[in-house]
Order: C-alpha cells, then structure tokens, then sequence
C-alpha cells in the first residue's frame, strides 16, 4: 500500500487560506490503513482547520468528504455533486489521488494535505516500513525476499558495504541493514549460495528513470 | 603487467608497498593541495587521492589526482558511485586515463547523510562491484557497460576496498572473493586497529587462495588525540576502535597523546607485516600527512623502491 503522512496545519493553510470555500475530500484505501488520510483522519483534519481558522477570525465554508478510493475513476465521481459549491479540493489521498481529482475536476485547484512516503506495509499498529521502490523488474526472488534496491540504503546488489554494524544501517542505528537480513535469511533458507554470483548492473530503464510509467492492458479495456 | 601502472610494478615485483591518502582541499586551493603532496613525494609509491570523502564537496578527484601527478607523484583515483551515474564514471574514466592517471580505487561512498549536502540524491547507478566489472571490462575487453567498443581503451590498475570489521562477519572474506572475481587487483583496507580481527580476516583469505590473487593492502591512520579515537569509534561507519587502544592514548598527557598515537601506527605497520598475504600498508594520515615520512621512517619503510 502507499504510506503518507498528514501535513502540518500551517503548511497547509498556506496554500489553502485564499479560498472561501473547501472540500475536504479523504481517500479510505491506503491512507487510511496508515492513519493519514482516511475517514477519521478527514473529520480530525476538518475540525482541526476549523479551530485554526476561528482563531485567525476567520470563517472559510469547510465540507467534509470521503471516497472509497481517489484514485480510480468510478470512486472519484462520488463527491461530483458538492465540488461545484466549493472554490478548492483539500485532498487527503496520496499523489496518485491528488492528480486524479485534478485530472477529473479540471476547473478546480486540488491541494495536497498529506505528504505521500513511499510503498509498504503495516508491521505493527503504528508502525509503516517501506519495502518496495517500483523498479519494474522484481527480484525478490534472488534476494530472500529482501528487496536490496529498497531495504540497502545505497541499492547495494552485490552485499553489504563497509559500514554495516551489529545489522544497522550506517545511515541511522534505527535503521536495520538490508544486507544483513537478506543474508540471515537466505542463510535460514539454505540459500546462500544465491549471493556468490555477480549481480550486473541493474536496468533502471524501468523504473521511474525511464520516464513516468503506464501500463496499457487491451483486454482489460471496456 | 596489466598497465603502466607504477603501483602494479612494485607490487609485482615483491616490494612491500606504501601508498597514503590525500584528502583534495575544500575548495579550489591548489597550494594547499601542493603542500600536503609535498609531504609525500618520493616517500610513498602512490598517493589515493579522495573522492568527496565522508560525502563532503571538495575539489574532484580527477583534477586533484593530475595536480598531483604533475607534482611527480602516482595517483590512485578514488571513485565512489554515490555522486555520478554509469554515463558520467565511465566518462571520468576515460578523461582520467587521458590524463595518464593508471590506477583507480572503486567504492560506493559513505552515505551522504555524513556530509554537508544532507538533502542530495544518492545515486548508487552502480555498486562498487559492478564499479569494478565496469573497469576490467574497459581494460581487458575494450567495452563500455553494454559492449560497445571504445576507441583506446583506459587501462586502470584496479583497486577495491575491504573492511574486515563491518559486520556480518562471516561474510566479509565472501565479498572480498566476489570483488577479486570482478576484477580487483589490489584491496586497501579499513584503518586496522583490531588486530585480533584483521589477522582472522587474513587467515581466512590465505585459506580461500585470495592473497595469491590480489594485493592486500592494510589501512594504517595514525591518531592524533583520544578524542579523534573515541570519535572514529564511536561516529565513523565501518571503524573498529577498540577500548584498549582508546584507553592507552587517554592515559598519556595530552601534549604526549599524538606521539602516542604514531608509536601505535608504527607498531601496528611492523604487526601486519609479519601477517602473510599483506602485500604493503595504505596510510590513512587525515589531515595529518606531514606526518607520514615520520611514521615510515620509524617504521622502517622511509626508502622506496627504484621501479
């Protein structure tokens, strides 16, 4: 899923305070899951903007909204109806769902009211980890299911660098090394010998450095 | 011999070898530069001149390594993957070559997060394995990453670095195998200051058959105060410092504790020496290089061989 956090208040009323009106439009897929932008977190951030407004003095029209999903087509057309009585959308879906109301409603100005982090998954309540940057070629497979392009702070493919210690990451000791769970595992798996071999340079063609990527599938098109 | 190296002879040739590195100015100071290889002209056989070390912006290593070399010394290009894609490395490869630089040192590069560009990008195109395939792959076939030809080839006596004190442990000699396979035809070494360790390292690359294919290097940086030895123990990646060491230099006066520290570095050198499969020393003297003929004459390395 994609994980993101919600702005602060003050960042995002300074890119919405010139407008009367505001949509507040959540997302209850992925930002929901990590508790940044799903229905609960709306209702937070609605009365939060609220309470911040009425300090200034001022008294901005805020509505309340929430799609199941913002980023696919059929979903977003569910707040149609409210978002002609408002002058701004205040989205609180990931990128991905910023840009699909934009690309729907595209007379009104959407703002962002959440950083978007990265993809990854819940490991606890509370706590997020990324562990897939999209490459477009996954090789998992080779890696004990560590992902090296993700987990290695230097996308290492061929071993840990010099500045692995106790299985920390020399960037931050919170940071566990990549290296070092990749070759716990394939050790636990009886695999070890996957690591011997030379792991040429990777095509990154694929990956956001080929360009924005689209996938077009003919048979799922209606 | 693979190249015109002048690092590769007198490794060939059996002598024990002594390169030092020279950290290039912050900024574009070529009189500090010049003053710091004066120091080390005729007293090592090659100068490692570093690649924006600790990921701080200095003078780059192509420019810094010919300023040297002008000055009659032997540079070793340090090369780290962090600030430059495979277009722009192999680009540098070839204009350093050019420029008649003949050995090269392959790295990833410490993190930028140690630097004073926090927010930069950390490339990392390549590893520091691939690094080293991308420079055999030049030399010894004549093609670029891909396989297209070049048109004169550069011919790079290729260097890589290992750290027997990172962990995991056991993995260590396995790495050190992978890069010779890559291409590596000598190792410079993290600052040795566990002995215990460094010497299980070597036994465990006698044992594998590494010495007999590449020339171990071991890393030697003198300490200049306890501070500096509780800081590369405690906040530099990859050190190995242990407390004994800290403690025997704490435990002098503080205007005896840098005498301290190049007595140790020269017990350290004679130590290693005795260790089979060390090829030579790579003095790490951080901004402290007036005092490597010092520690070499002391060490009984104040001579270099006539190649």
């Amino acid at each position: 899923m994609i994980v993101a956090e919600l702005k602060e208040i003050l960042e995002i009323r300074k890119m919405i305070d010139r407008y009367g009106s505001i949509l507040v439009v959540g997302c209850d897929s992925c930002v929901a899951e990590c508790a940044a932008g799903g229905r609960r977190e709306t209702a937070l951030l609605v009365a939060a903007l609220r309470l911040s407004y009425s300090k200034d003095g001022m008294n901005p029209i805020i509505t309340e909204a929430c799609l199941d999903r913002q980023c696919v087509d059929d979903f977003v057309e569910g707040v149609a109806a409210q978002v002609p009585e408002h002058e701004v959308i205040l989205s609180l879906g990931c990128g991905a769902g910023v840009q699909a109301l934009a690309r729907v409603y595209t007379d009104k100005p959407i703002i962002p009211a959440l950083d978007t982090l990265f993809i990854g998954e819940t490991q606890m309540r509370g706590i997020w980890q990324e562990n897939c940057l999209g490459c477009g070629q996954c090789k998992l497979g080779y890696f004990g299911a560590v992902c090296p392009v993700t987990r290695c702070s230097k996308k290492l493919m061929n071993g840990p660098c010099g500045g692995s210690k106790d299985g920390r990451c020399e960037v931050h000791p919170d940071i566990p090394c990549g290296w070092d769970m990749i070759l716990k595992r394939l050790e636990a798996l009886g695999e070890i010998d996957r690591l011997k071999e030379y792991v040429p340079p990777v095509d990154w063609s694929t990956s956001h450095s080929g360009g924005p990527r689209r996938v077009v599938r003919e048979d799922q098109k209606p | 011999m693979k190249t015109e190296s002048r690092l590769e002879k007198v490794l060939k040739a059996g002598h024990f070898a002594v390169t030092a590195e020279c950290g290039p100015s912050k900024g574009s100071d070529v009189e500090a530069l010049q003053t710091k290889g004066k120091y080390l002209l005729g007293k090592v056989d090659a100068v490692n001149v570093t690649d924006n070390q600790t990921a701080i912006v200095r003078m780059s290593s192509v420019a810094a390594c010919t300023i040297l070399k002008n000055m009659g010394h032997e540079p070793v290009l340090q090369m780290v993957t962090r600030d430059r894609n495979r277009i722009a490395l192999q680009s540098d490869l070839f204009g350093a070559y050019a420029l008649g630089i003949h050995n090269v040192l392959c790295l990833s590069g410490d993190h930028q997060c140690f630097g004073n560009q926090k927010e930069a990008v950390g490339v990392f195109d390549l590893d520091s394995m691939q690094l080293i395939r991308t420079v055999r792959d030049m030399r010894d076939e004549g093609k670029i990453i891909g396989g297209e030809d070049i048109q004169v080839a550069p011919k790079m006596f290729i260097g890589a670095a290992a750290n027997p004190f990172a962990d995991p442990v056991g993995w260590r000699v396995v790495r050190l195998a992978k890069k010779i396979d890559a291409g590596a035809d000598f190792i410079q070494t993290q600052c040795v200051f566990n002995l215990d360790r460094f010497t299980k390292f070597m036994k465990q690359a006698n044992d594998m058959g590494l010495t007999e294919k590449v020339h171990i290097l071991a890393g030697i940086t003198p300490i200049k105060n306890a501070g500096m030895a509780r800081y590369m123990a405690t906040k530099v990646a990859g050190m190995d410092v242990p407390q004994n060491l800290i403690d025997r230099v704490s435990g002098v006066p503080k205007d005896k504790q840098a005498d301290e520290g190049i007595k140790i570095a020269v017990e350290t050198i004679q130590q290693v020496r005795e260790i089979k499969g060390v090829a030579g020393i790579h003095l790490m003297a951080i901004e402290w290089e007036q005092k490597v003929p010092e520690i070499l004459e002391a060490a009984g390395l104040g001579n270099r061989p006539q190649v």
